[in-house]
């Protein structure tokens, strides 16, 4: 290498703009390197040093929240710091430590090797807010494959567990088959715009600023639209959406409580952050097409997922189907954005509602991290009976938690539901509004089932055997504290949204 | 402003909310109860305030005592602001009383994990106090949701027979209702286009700039519907008389004697200035309505009810419709009559359940059928009863005559059949208010009684106990003997809003 090279690298130096995936990657191979190097009595601290170092990278990017490369492109395009970007990365941030707390609850119960989890959680994180930021389809599909086969090894983390294996091997079915749509969208997609016989064609047509140049060029191209439609199957696939949901109750309910929540919140979340940014920005002048396909599967979604979770009695496959209905409410916001008058409102709803959702998701998995047994996937609601007698803390944070997914004031969870209703009636999405409006009348249905299994039934066990329900764990203080925190937060942003009120409402 | 160095309004809302938040943080039982005390008391010391420091404080398009405190959502028009006009001051004031007395009851009670108990009521106190101080929509449907939790938790917990059906069915049927009326607010901040939920900016905004008849139409026909639901209109009620039914005796003195009203008063506040012919349009059908179902079917229904808790239940489903009606004749008697109404009726129908439980306590049953001659035992008891079953019938000296007494006159110009037809109902609210307190107190005991009374001898009502009845039934006096306390205000609160809405029909 020339000297001169050296020099260009010094000063087109762009690593800075990664730096917190960069600290989550060292950070992830130090902790293997911890397990080698430490003797085996100091390995319980080990998580506690992911932990810390996720607390330190969130605080690292809260402090450089506004940094020099906000609104800039990176390695040649390949990355958009934009603000989305920069909101995404706290949200995974704090998805990541919130699914540590839970492991240290859900893995203690079982004999499985310990470190590997964190290291990949911390991988995956890494991955997710690269996804959030990328602006091309190389980095998108990279980034989105280093998630998708981090949560294969998840979903079937508890080995010894059939219902694990079988959710891992369900999700990696589905997850294949969504990877090779959505492959194949995107070589349409770039095969189409590289033509040259086309007008706006390009030769770096991966590049979302070139391809969206070439749409507008070509707002009726036939095998772009069918790229587009590819592309947006792929992504529906992750967040859950009708007709793509299939998999979601069976790897919901087999897979580790900590890796359900990582599952529901995190991957859906990165889901939506590059829907997001497709939808708004990429495939903007393909509305004619993509605006009524989400609609479809928006109505589709909300339907579904709240009739589907009407009969459930294991609270995982519950919880599952909920969040696909809370994917639909989430495509309605997306709709918002994409359709003819788009809502100026509508991104900030997401954004609003994927931390309501992070929220008070978190707070109803830690009570389910609690309540579960050593067979993780088998926990239903008899489990519930009694629980505000016996803990009433957990019960409180179960109510509170289940109060803001079902969308009830004062918690944070209303206003989410609020700022999408109202930007999806500025998108002018009304007949999908209403069938939402139904969605969230069904679902306090089983919503309030849960709390009334918690609250108001008494628990008798079969007289003639021993008790069928596993014992309740603890609380320890760190997921007490967490919990807590949770429950706080969706009551004080439920009431006083502040700053982020401000922030968000800014275009 | 009020002479006071803080908001009254503000610490009216919050200082249940503080208390209860404090409970739920581990405050210890014996402190939680003397603190209770304080925090009921506390919004009545501040609406007996604002209420005599109305007539002269400044006022903005007819609000006094306005504050706004922002949140954070500015960027959307939305805020806590705060104030109080001639219809939600006396809504205000009644939100106190009721709560005042439903909180001493509940002390008194020995409700099962008590603290827990006085904690939700305090929850929906503050919502209550925040519904009727609210001049900002959003946070008015906001304060109703807050108030609204409390119940089912508590139905669904501390309620009689078949809690856990009624308190589900109770949550299902307000949540439709308060969905649609949700949606119906969304429709008109969207289609205002003033981007603002503040009620005052919106009234400005749309006398200058009104909205077409058909969105009107589909505005009002949302708010009529879901907040149709939660006020009980026919054939949306079932959940009203199930529900009270099976609410503890606090929990339903609260929700029927002012969450209930939340409904009837959105229409009056919000849909009357800002949609008035969208409320025309539909007037006639929500008569109709009201008139057939509300109050003859329901009134028929009543009339069959052997459970005493249930009775009172219909009961109140039965005056609502007269609150509807009062809305669909229009005019400024009629929604007068109706706020005059609404406060009558909350503060009759919470002492009628405060009076339902306290008989439950001494013969162990609602049924109307196994009970009789109370009244040798418990004279006081009985006389309260009485007088609480002739106000809600609407006798001369109560509250409650003014308000119906309204109401009539202003339907007669409406349309004379349905008011005819609403007259008669007048009979049968005598018919079964007269039917229960006869069945109650009068006449020889039945067998049944007579078992549980000389198991223990039926004590008559207690000091705490006739404390906060005697609240509600001086009030009830106060304001049969004096409605000019109530109908000053009222008046001056909807003058401006009629002739606005000639200014608009003759402008355009």
């Amino acid at each position: 290498m020339t000297l001169e090279a050296v020099k260009l690298a010094a000063e087109a130096n762009q690593w800075g703009a990664i730096f917190p995936e960069l600290l989550l990657a060292c950070l992830a191979l130090a902790l293997l390197a911890l397990e080698i190097v430490l003797p085996k009595k100091l390995h319980a601290y080990i998580p506690d040093v992911a932990l810390a170092g996720l607390v330190g990278t969130l605080g690292g990017l809260l402090v450089n929240f506004h940094s020099a490369t906000l609104g800039k492109e990176s390695f040649n395009g390949l990355l958009l710091h934009g603000p989305g970007g920069q909101v995404m990365r706290v949200f995974f941030l704090l998805t990541a430590m919130l699914v540590c707390i839970l492991a240290r609850v859900s893995l203690a119960k079982q004999k499985v090797p310990r470190i590997e989890f964190y290291h990949l959680v911390l991988i995956i994180t890494g991955a997710m807010m690269l996804l959030a930021q990328s602006n091309h389809f190389v980095m998108f599909f990279v980034a989105l494959e280093t998630v998708t086969i981090g949560f294969y090894i998840l979903v079937s983390y508890f080995r010894t567990n059939t219902a694990s294996l079988e959710a891992g091997l369900k999700y990696l079915v589905m997850g294949a088959l969504s990877s090779g749509m959505l492959l194949f969208g995107i070589v349409l997609l770039y095969g189409v715009a590289g033509n040259p016989t086309l007008p706006g064609h390009s030769a770096s047509a991966m590049h979302y600023p070139a391809l969206a140049q070439f749409l507008v060029a070509n707002p009726h191209n036939f095998l772009a639209g069918v790229g587009i439609v590819l592309v947006l199957v792929g992504v529906a696939f992750k967040i859950g959406a009708f007709p793509f949901q299939i998999w979601v109750p069976d790897v919901y309910q087999g897979a580790p409580t900590p890796v359900t929540a990582f599952l529901a919140v995190g991957s859906k979340a990165a889901g939506f952050a590059v829907l997001l940014v497709l939808a708004r920005d990429v495939f903007a002048s393909y509305d004619w097409l993509v605006t009524p396909a989400l609609t479809a599967m928006a109505a589709a979604t909300i339907l579904f997922g709240n009739i589907a979770a009407l009969t459930q009695h294991n609270v995982k496959r519950l919880i599952g189907l909920s969040g696909v209905s809370h994917a639909g409410f989430l495509l309605l916001g997306v709709v918002a954005l994409s359709g003819p008058v788009a809502s100026v409102s509508a991104t900030g709803a997401i954004y609003f509602y994927l931390f309501a959702y992070l929220i008070a998701s978190f707070a109803v998995f830690g009570v389910m991290a609690h309540i579960g047994g050593a067979d993780d996937s088998e926990q239903t609601l008899d489990h519930y009976a009694g629980l505000a007698k016996e803990n009433p803390f957990l019960a409180t944070i179960l109510a509170i938690g289940l109060g803001s997914l079902a969308g009830i004031p004062p918690f944070a969870g209303f206003l989410g539901k609020f700022f999408i209703f109202m930007a999806a009636f500025e998108g002018g999405a009304r007949w999908t509004l209403v069938l939402a409006v139904v969605g969230v009348v069904i679902s306090i249905y089983y919503y309030f089932g849960w709390i009334k299994a918690a609250f108001f039934e008494q628990w008798t066990p079969p007289a003639d055997t021993a008790d069928p329900r596993p014992a309740r764990t603890p609380v320890n203080v760190v997921s007490g504290i967490a919990l807590g925190c949770l429950a706080l937060a969706s009551i004080f942003i439920g009431f006083y949204q502040g700053p982020l009120g401000q922030w968000l409402t800014m275009k | 402003m009020s002479p006071l160095p803080f908001d009254p309004l503000l610490v009216s809302i919050a200082a249940p909310l503080a208390l209860a938040l404090a409970i739920a943080l581990g405050l210890p039982k014996r402190w939680s109860v003397l603190l209770a005390y304080g925090a009921f008391a506390i919004p009545v010391l501040m609406a007996l305030h604002v209420w005599w420091h109305f007539g002269d404080a400044a006022k903005d398009h007819g609000y006094a005592f306005l504050t706004r405190y922002s949140t954070g959502l500015d960027g959307l028009g939305i805020g806590l602001k705060l104030g109080l006009n001639g219809i939600s001051l006396p809504l205000f004031v009644l939100a106190a009383l009721v709560g005042f007395a439903a909180g001493l009851y509940a002390t008194q009670s020995g409700a099962e994990r008590l603290k827990i108990y006085l904690m939700l009521l305090l929850v929906m106190q503050g919502g209550l106090m925040g519904v009727f101080a609210s001049v900002d929509i959003f946070f008015f449907y906001f304060f109703h949701e807050l108030a609204l939790i409390p119940t089912f938790i508590m139905v669904g917990v501390w309620g009689g027979r078949d809690r856990s059906y009624a308190a589900m069915k109770l949550t299902i049927y307000l949540t439709l209702g308060a969905m649609v009326s949700l949606l119906g607010l969304i429709m008109l901040y969207v289609k205002s286009g003033a981007h603002t939920f503040d009620l005052i900016v919106l009234r400005d905004h749309l006398a200058a700039h009104p909205l077409a008849a058909t969105v009107q139409n589909n505005i009002a026909g949302l708010l009529l519907f879901g907040l149709g639901v939660l006020v009980s209109l026919w054939p949306l009620h079932t959940w009203a008389p199930l529900g009270y039914g099976a609410a503890p005796s606090s929990a339903a003195m609260l929700h029927a004697g002012v969450l209930k009203k939340f409904g009837v008063y959105g229409l009056i506040q919000v849909a009357l200035p800002l949609l008035p012919d969208g409320l025309a349009y539909w007037a006639h059908p929500l008569a109709w309505l009201a008139v057939i179902g509300n109050v003859l079917i329901v009134g028929l229904i009543t009339i069959a009810q052997r459970d005493l808790k249930q009775m009172i239940g219909y009961s109140s489903v039965m005056h609502m419709g007269y609150a509807f009606l009062g809305i669909a004749a229009g005019g400024i008697i009629g929604p007068g009559g109706v706020v005059f109404l609404m406060v009558a009726h909350g503060l009759s129908v919470a002492l009628l359940f405060l009076l339902a439980t306290a008989i439950y306590h001494r013969t162990q049953t609602f049924a109307m059928d196994e009970m009789g001659g109370l009244a040798q035992k418990t004279p006081v008891l009985a006389a309260f009863f009485v007088a609480a079953t002739l106000a809600s019938i609407g006798l001369p000296g109560f509250a409650n005559f003014w308000g119906e007494l309204a109401i009539f006159v202003a339907l007669w110009k409406f349309s004379p059949l349905i008011t005819a037809l609403a007259v008669a109902g007048v009979v049968i609210s005598a018919v079964y208010g007269l039917r229960s307190a006869a069945r109650v107190f009068f006449g020889p005991p039945t067998a049944e009684l007579t078992k549980v009374t000389a198991a223990h001898f039926p004590a008559d009502l207690t000091l705490k106990e006739r404390f906060p009845a005697l609240i509600l039934l001086a009030a009830l006096l106060f304001i049969g003997l004096w409605p000019k306390s109530l109908t000053t205000p009222i008046n001056a609160a909807l003058t401006p809003q009629i002739s606005a809405k000639i200014g608009n029909v003759t402008g355009r």
